[in-house]
């Protein structure tokens, strides 16, 4: 059988990535526009967040990502791009490159869900990993229960219902003083604290696996504000370990409550939050008690970039799911939703 | 010159969000609202009550991580959170001039950080921690410009 080489593209939030994928699971390259020296090569400064940084940064990015797979653009089988959700500005940069660059070689285009592009980076990592399975998408932006029935089906069974659970971490460690990104530094306080010091709330709804993180945040703050009220000092290491404690329960049960439901002994985790080692031992823990198998993909491929599309779009193309000329970004699309 | 429009004092989540619903209710398109105050003061679920208010029926979740979220429902509303914002100049990089001068109404939490670039006419709210326990907050809905004098004046 001929290999399917698809170009993806990913700028839907801060990253500007641009990748090579062979056949829906092997990586040619994968390039994230914080790994480029930019500003030697092509001068001024990366903004965090710049969403017109990605029309300067685009063609750079996707040159590299071809350069680097040691292919040409007429190589390619197809053009995969992440058309929602996220920013309208930033995805509407990458969509009109993919839309430019696939009309030049007359290739096909394919629209991406960034969510489904997250669920996808692990077909990458695990070659041999296929549907149906829970997917646990969990990072700074989404907070996400999937029933993953095939490639392309998808039932979301749970959603938080205010702040998503990476920024409930970066929120907390802003309020404890240990900066930014709060995941990591949350992560490595927690290690040397009680987590059975405070109880934060867990919060838990009757008729559905969704969440809420936002009332744990507040829940932090009173502590915190009580605490320095009384006059005492509080124990950072503690109330890292209690929150962290907090949300990864709900986590995990609501994760293993969604594959008990489903009757699905797989259950894989995606997002920048799938770092978190508290995280990987109580799910690893919790599921084994069920017979249900856990799978991370590395930490590259958690946070934001073009090979996880790539591979989302590979799926579509085998099923000849094209998108027209018009595909326009969708900054709210919905999971599952074409 | 800022006036007030009301002062509320607010004993819960839910109580905040009614109080959402009942600014949502006096809005029209286009309108500038900005919500200050510290983290878990409340402003996320204002908004909520707001939607609400404008008849949206999706979930409103936490701006944060992408700065905006747009949502269409009876009207749209455009939601901002620029508390991960360092710089004014990365707002203009996202396109806020063409979020801000439409026919949205448009919230902005932790508008106290970009101050300089929202519209003078805007309703300005504040959130802070009630002196007594922890779940009262103070929420004090003041206005600016023209705009709003008509509409409101009569409220106060």
């Amino acid at each position: 059988m001929k290999d399917i080489l698809i170009l993806g593209i990913e700028t839907s939030c801060d990253e500007t990535s641009a990748a090579v994928v062979r056949n829906g699971r092997e990586i040619l390259s994968n390039i994230i526009s914080t790994q480029i020296d930019i500003h030697k090569k092509y001068g001024g400064v990366v903004p965090e967040i710049a969403s017109r940084k990605h029309v300067e940064l685009i063609l750079p990015v996707i040159d590299n990502a071809l350069s680097e797979a040691g292919l040409e653009l007429h190589d390619m089988d197809a053009i995969g791009v992440t058309y929602g959700p996220g920013l309208v500005g930033a995805l509407l940069v990458g969509l009109c490159a993919a839309k430019a660059l696939a009309y030049t070689v007359g290739k096909p285009l394919i629209g991406v869900h960034h969510i489904e592009g997250h669920i996808a980076a692990n077909y990458i990592e695990f070659p041999g990993l296929e549907p149906p399975f829970i997917c646990l998408v969990v990072s700074g932006g989404h907070s996400h229960i999937v029933h993953v029935k095939n490639y392309r089906e998808f039932e979301i069974l749970g959603q938080t219902r205010d702040d998503a659970a990476g920024e409930a971490f970066d929120k907390v460690a802003r309020i404890i003083g240990l900066g930014y990104p709060g995941g990591p530094a949350i992560d490595r306080a927690a290690k040397n604290g009680n987590k059975n010091a405070i109880n934060f709330p867990r919060v838990f709804f009757n008729d559905s696996l969704d969440f809420s993180f936002s009332g744990i945040k507040t829940a932090v703050l009173n502590y915190v504000n009580t605490t320095i009220q009384k006059g005492n000092n509080i124990c950072v290491e503690d109330v890292a370990a209690s929150f962290q404690a907090a949300v990864v329960d709900v986590l995990v049960q609501n994760a293993v409550e969604a594959a008990r439901r489903s009757n699905s002994d797989k259950v894989v985790v995606a997002g920048g939050v799938a770092a978190n080692s508290f995280l990987r031992a109580k799910l690893n823990e919790e599921s084994q008690k069920y017979g249900i198998k856990v799978f991370y993909p590395r930490l590259g491929l958690c946070t934001d970039n073009a090979a996880m599309v790539a591979s989302a779009a590979y799926y579509e193309y085998i099923e000849g799911k094209f998108a027209e000329m018009n595909l326009n970004a969708i900054p709210g699309l919905r999971l599952g939703e074409r | 010159m800022k006036k007030v429009l009301k002062q509320i004092i607010s004993n819960s989540e839910e109580e905040t969000k009614n109080a959402g619903r009942w600014l949502g209710r006096l809005l029209k398109p286009g309108d500038v609202i900005c919500l200050v105050g510290e983290l878990g003061t409340g402003k996320t679920a204002f908004t909520k009550g707001i939607a609400e208010a404008l008849g949206i029926q999706e979930i409103i979740t936490s701006p944060t991580f992408t700065i905006v979220n747009e949502y269409k429902g009876g009207s749209k509303l455009h939601h901002f959170d620029v508390y991960r914002v360092n710089d004014p100049d990365e707002l203009y990089n996202i396109g806020f001039e063409e979020y801000v001068y439409s026919d949205a109404v448009v919230v902005i939490e932790w508008a106290d950080l970009i101050s300089d670039i929202i519209p003078d006419e805007r309703i300005w709210i504040t959130f802070s921690r009630d002196a007594q326990g922890e779940n009262g907050r103070n929420i004090i809905i003041s206005f600016q410009g023209k705009r709003f004098e008509n509409r409101f004046m009569p409220l106060t």
